[in-house]
């Protein structure tokens, strides 16, 4: 009973004046600490952890590489789960949510992609590789930027927020489907290759790894930049509300004359 | 729904309708690679399934805002939405249609640029099977893609956008078979989630595209 209470009192800031209330409460403390964790946790990866012995300092680029890569994907997810909520509650604040996160994810994973590029010539000797898992990025991006694009092009917004969101779904499937295709393309072009080897390095299996010295900032550097996300997309979110609400005041005085 | 089908397919071969544009187009881009990756035989015989498979792709692409915005332009689909028949029937048999027109010319013309791209002999039977699991999927993918920007003024190029990053698997796994066949390989795995791939979108793809499709006629 308490569960499903509490969970009822979560949909409470589905109303967009509820929710402007709570963010903007929350807000200024979100901003301070964003900044106290991703500044600490930069300063502490860049400048107080060892040069690896074999990576040299290249080593610190994980402490931006690794938090965008995986918001790159879990932006997607968090855009996903606002599209659903939408399509099946028609929560306005959901499916604005969904469009203030879009370009958030967008970014982090071109910086993603581009630390990635800076990395990868000094370590792997090359910029590019198309390794799956750099693949599956470069093709996520692009799932973004059509996300985004259909957003722009369409004037109305409920159909938009409709559109998108069915597109949001499709997408996603065609993502996944995307991931595991490019896995089976690759491994048929390099045959026990060892970009495979190359990859696990700059991917996500960091526990096994990375030492202990670099895991503790690295930890601190993924709650920072989760924290901007949800920083960032809250006040995203309260502008675009807002946006609407100015739209429809507009349309209220032309009707009224 | 024969009888939409029959329409669209009169609509497609009547002068006007475009039927044939996708296939001069495929064949002008397969003539074109020669010209820019140069006239080597060998360098064209390795890249010719996957040249094949993009110039296909690319002729799909190329139809694709025809395909629901003649009707859209002239009510037609507003007829079609009130009439009895459910939209998602209206949608698979749209994509059928341009199937009918395009793809398939493009799976029977392939073999033959094949031979100009200096395709491998046993590559030719794979190129034309992919081509056939493929491309049907490439148009049920294309029609969500059209339903979605049919009401926008300039939305060929955001369909374009749209629909190339969802084409990704698809190509993967076509152009995948249509390699191994020509490297004289096992084909079974990439054939079958190829084949996979296209049961799926037909069987889904139409409900998300009958959805999108309603809220642009609301």
């Amino acid at each position: 009973m308490t569960i499903s209470t509490r969970l009822n009192a979560l949909w409470e800031y589905a109303n967009p004046r509820k929710f402007l209330a709570l963010t903007e409460r929350v807000l200024p403390a979100l901003w301070v600490l964003t900044a106290v964790t991703l500044v600490g946790g930069l300063v502490w990866g860049f400048f107080f952890t060892p040069d690896d012995y074999k990576q040299g300092s290249t080593v610190k680029i994980i402490y931006i590489h690794v938090p965008s890569a995986f918001l790159a994907t879990s932006v997607w997810f968090m855009m996903l789960v606002t599209s659903l909520v939408w399509l099946i509650r028609r929560h306005h604040v959901s499916a604005l949510a969904a469009r203030a996160a879009a370009p958030v994810g967008t970014v982090m994973t071109l910086i993603a992609l581009i630390t990635g590029a800076i990395w990868g010539q000094p370590m792997w000797g090359t910029w590019w590789e198309w390794d799956p898992r750099l693949t599956s990025f470069l093709v996520l991006f692009l799932f973004y930027l059509g996300y985004m694009a259909l957003w722009e092009a369409i004037e109305d917004g409920d159909t938009a927020a409709d559109l998108t969101s069915v597109l949001c779904l499709v997408g996603s499937v065609f993502a996944v489907l995307s991931r595991y295709a490019v896995y089976f393309w690759n491994q048929g072009l390099h045959q026990g290759a060892s970009v495979l080897r190359a990859g696990a390095v700059s991917g996500t299996d960091t526990e096994e790894k990375v030492s202990n010295v670099y895991a503790y900032p690295l930890l601190l550097c993924l709650l920072g930049f989760g924290l901007l996300f949800v920083t960032l997309v809250f006040y995203r979110t309260g502008t675009e509300i807002r946006a609407r609400r100015i739209k429809a005041l507009m349309a209220r005085e032309r009707a009224n004359g | 729904m024969i009888a939409l089908l029959k329409r669209d397919l009169v609509l497609a071969f009547r002068a006007g309708g475009g039927f044939g544009l996708g296939l001069a187009f495929f064949l002008i881009v397969t003539v074109l690679v020669p010209f820019s990756v140069g006239p080597q035989s060998a360098l064209l015989s390795s890249i010719a399934p996957g040249v094949l498979w993009l110039g296909a792709l690319l002729a799909c692409l190329l139809s694709l805002d025809r395909l629901l915005a003649l009707d859209w332009e002239d009510g037609t689909l507003d007829l079609l939405a009130t009439a009895p028949l459910p939209l998602e029937s209206v949608v698979t048999m749209k994509a059928l249609a341009h199937w009918l027109t395009t793809g398939l010319p493009l799976v029977l013309a392939a073999p033959v640029l094949g031979v100009l791209l200096n395709l491998p002999a046993p590559g030719f039977v794979w190129l034309v099977v992919s081509l056939l699991l493929g491309t049907p999927a490439l148009s049920v993918v294309g029609t969500f893609g059209a339903a979605l920007t049919v009401g926008l003024k300039r939305g060929g190029l955001l369909l374009s956008l749209l629909v190339l990053p969802l084409y990704v698997p698809t190509l993967i796994f076509g152009a995948e078979v249509a390699r191994r066949g020509a490297a004289g390989m096992e084909v079974a795995t990439p054939l079958l989630m190829l084949a996979g791939i296209t049961a799926a979108a037909i069987a889904l793809l139409p409900f998300a595209s009958a959805a999108v499709l309603r809220v642009n006629l609301r």
